[in-house]
């Protein structure tokens, strides 16, 4: 039962519409950039867009997105009604204002600072101030997950969490905590030199901060889509999950080592040292076995849902799956681009092979893939499976879901592809206009040409998404049956505490983010030649 | 995965353990072989990022010290090696064509003037941050005469776009003919 419909579906549609117009910046992006464009007389623009298209991309939608499922989750899976209806309404409209107050002076050019804020270049306060805000609505949000969680669990003392919610309340968990190193780098290093109040900022510790949040951001992303693997995919083909607890498991693990792995992100900076990077670089690849669990679970569980179906032999099984249901048929293009992500993302996380990529469009198509390929897909697909339940009204145009998956796989390929062969030739990041004629340059012309059109393809797919989500507002209503998760083989009766409750991970997450961030944090605090004068940009506010 | 059906549930749960625990070693022990080539080759190559932490005053480069701009450039060390000394700045690189001799020990050192740069040259696996505050050190050789880009590659403001310096890699008599007495070297574009 599902209580605060027009909550949910506020978050899930201020998600999509934001997607929507930042799809298009970053269309124009690349087509500014390509050949097919030439110089862009006010560069400025391009960073303007650059910087609002991922502040939402990266900071709002995914947000937005894991709040909205978040309170659906905890409402169908735990039974009750939302506890804290009114925060969460004020979280949102936190976000609202928050989102407001950046891109507006990202719009007026106060703030080409892009969504990674780079300083010791500092724009106009208040798109920090803005940026604040949705991180502290969204504290709402993981502060509620927590409290429903608890409710729920004084109220059925000793009964198994659901996997949906555990998860669920991880992911909340696990933002909450990654959040607190941007947020200390905005408080403490940018904003006083924004607001006037300080005239040095520490570059290298504001960049060292940045890390803490960069990379767990993105298992912050990520798991709306991995619930989605575990609790809707398996019930919507009529299987079942594979194994309750190595799911929890897998949770636990990127709770525990998505945060102390960030300085991957600044192996080659000056102003961390080789022992934490290498420290790193080795949590980082342990980050790859929750994902690598995943993977066999959730086969195995497609596996299960293919017997059931009559499917045969060793690989047979395969023609027997549902490939007609929306929810296959993501998950299969979304674990394709997982595939290839994460055999690219096992690459960037290597102390050595960094160097040949780092800073490259190689980075960038690494992490369209993974997040706008892999996850996003996900997204779409756990839309559809909500979109009934939540508006009462049929999902229809099944085909055009059909084109719609298909065309943001295709799209997405031809987007990212070309894109990591123009990292590997050398092409640098972020610029808004690239000379072709340059000596080696050509092929690089040619695979941003490519990169273009899967773009465009990535446009008409968006455009597709959100025709379906509107026509069914308008469609016949029908009375869909209780909204079920996913259940396991071997439904857990009773569970060890330790998979029960998220305390003894939360213990070693906060433990190991202390051993691996604090000692760097602490050198660079005592280093106070690392002060530099700011460099302000879009005139000194 | 399972051919066996067994008649007690509680079978089917252990098996279904098993199968996943091998999995999940399995993966663990891959894992851990990606690991051990990374520290394998680090230690073995002495491939290592630049990483130590050296300070230096960005707003006082230009008066004294090792990155005025007579020392900016190629230096010949007295061991034969060369030291290539470059400072970063909104939009350009000074200098802005750098010239090292093939087949000789190189040493980068870079910061920069103002905010946060980057610099990869094309074709090789060089790649550092360019730091304001910081001084990124490097060593490299480069094996073939030739010419490559050296664009910026992290975001430094509009003009960021235009910031491409140049690598001439010469024969090294070549290289040994343009030093002059000051035992430095920069090139023309």
């Amino acid at each position: 039962m599902i209580y605060n419909k027009r909550l949910i579906l506020a978050h899930f549609w201020l998600a999509f519409a934001l997607f929507g117009v930042a799809i298009l910046l970053g269309e124009w992006q690349m087509f500014i950039r390509s050949p097919l464009h030439g110089w862009l007389r006010n560069a400025d623009l391009y960073y303007r867009s650059v910087t609002a298209h991922g502040t939402v991309m990266g900071y709002v939608f995914p947000t937005l997105v894991a709040m909205g499922f978040g309170y659906f989750i905890s409402e169908a899976a735990l039974g009750q009604p939302l506890v804290g209806r009114r925060w969460a309404w004020a979280g949102y409209y936190m976000i609202i204002v928050g989102s407001v107050a950046a891109v507006v002076p990202v719009a007026m050019g106060l703030d080409s600072v892009l969504y990674t804020f780079y300083p010791p270049m500092i724009g106009n306060a208040f798109y920090y101030i803005g940026v604040v805000l949705v991180v502290v609505g969204s504290w709402v949000w993981v502060a509620l997950m927590g409290i429903n969680l608890y409710v729920w669990k004084r109220a059925h003392p000793g009964a198994p969490v659901p996997l949906a919610m555990f998860a669920n309340v991880a992911g909340a968990y696990l933002w909450g905590w990654t959040a607190v190193g941007a947020a200390l780098e905005l408080l403490f290093q940018i904003l006083p030199v924004a607001l006037g109040f300080a005239t040095t900022i520490n570059a290298g510790l504001s960049r060292v901060l940045f890390s803490w949040t960069l990379h767990a951001i993105v298992y912050f992303w990520l798991m709306p889509a991995y619930i989605a693997f575990y609790t809707i995919v398996p019930r919507a083909i009529g299987g079942r999950l594979y194994s309750d607890s190595m799911a929890r498991i897998s949770f636990a693990l990127f709770l525990v080592f998505a945060m102390p792995i960030g300085i991957h992100h600044l192996f080659a900076d000056p102003e961390v040292g080789a022992g934490f990077k290498v420290v790193h670089s080795i949590f980082t690849a342990m980050v790859a076995v929750p994902t690598l669990l995943t993977v066999f679970t959730i086969c195995a569980s497609v596996e299960i849902a293919a017997r059931l179906r009559g499917g045969k032999g060793l690989f047979g099984w395969v023609k027997a799956l549902p490939w007609a249901n929306p929810q296959m048929l993501a998950l299969a293009l979304s674990f394709v681009m997982l595939g290839f992500g994460g055999a690219g993302g096992l690459i960037n996380m290597s102390y050595q092979l960094d160097s040949t990529i780092h800073n490259t469009q190689w980075v960038t198509g690494h992490f369209h893939l993974i997040f706008g390929g892999a996850i996003v897909i996900m997204y779409f697909a756990l839309a559809y499976d909500l979109w009934p339940h939540l508006t009462g009204r049929a999902l229809l145009n099944l085909r055009l879901v059909h084109w719609q998956l298909w065309l943001w796989f295709i799209g997405m390929i031809v987007l990212t592809f070309p894109w990591h062969y123009a990292g590997l030739l050398g092409m640098p990041r972020r610029m808004a206009f690239y000379d072709y004629t340059a000596p080696g340059m050509f092929a690089e012309g040619v695979s941003v040409v490519m990169s273009t059109i899967g773009g465009a393809m990535l446009v008409v797919s968006a455009a597709l998404f959100l025709t379906v989500l509107i026509r069914n507002h308008s469609a016949a209503r029908v009375d869909p049956e209780p909204f079920t998760f996913s259940r396991a083989v071997h439904e857990p009766v009773s569970l060890p505490w330790a998979l029960n409750g998220l305390g003894l991970w939360l213990g070693l997450m906060i433990a190991l983010t202390i051993t691996n961030y604090g000692y760097p944090i602490v050198q660079l605090i005592m280093t106070p030649e690392g002060r530099v004068p700011p460099v302000f940009v879009g005139g000194k506010p | 995965m399972a051919r066996a059906v067994p008649a007690d549930p509680h079978d089917g749960e252990a098996l279904a353990k098993r199968i996943e625990n091998r999995w999940a070693l399995t993966m663990v022990g891959l894992v851990a072989l990606l690991v051990a080539m990374v520290i394998f080759t680090g230690l073995h190559w002495a491939t290592m990022p630049p990483s130590r932490v050296e300070t230096i005053n960005p707003s006082t480069l230009h008066v004294a010290g090792e990155f005025v701009e007579s020392n900016l450039g190629s230096a010949v060390e007295a061991d034969g090696s060369i030291t290539v000394r470059i400072v970063g700045q909104q939009y350009s690189f000074t200098p802005q064509c750098i010239v090292v001799p093939s087949r000789t020990p190189v040493t980068f050192r870079v910061t920069s003037a103002d905010v946060i740069h980057g610099m990869l040259i094309t074709g090789t696996n060089i790649n550092s941050m360019v730091s304001p505050g910081y001084i990124s050190t490097f060593k490299t050789r480069f094996e073939r005469p030739g010419d490559h880009l050296m664009p910026c590659h992290e975001f430094c403001g509009t003009g960021h776009e235009g910031m491409w310096a140049n690598v001439k890699v010469v024969e090294p008599d070549a290289f040994a003919r343009l030093v002059g007495p000051t035992r430095r070297a920069s090139c023309d574009l």
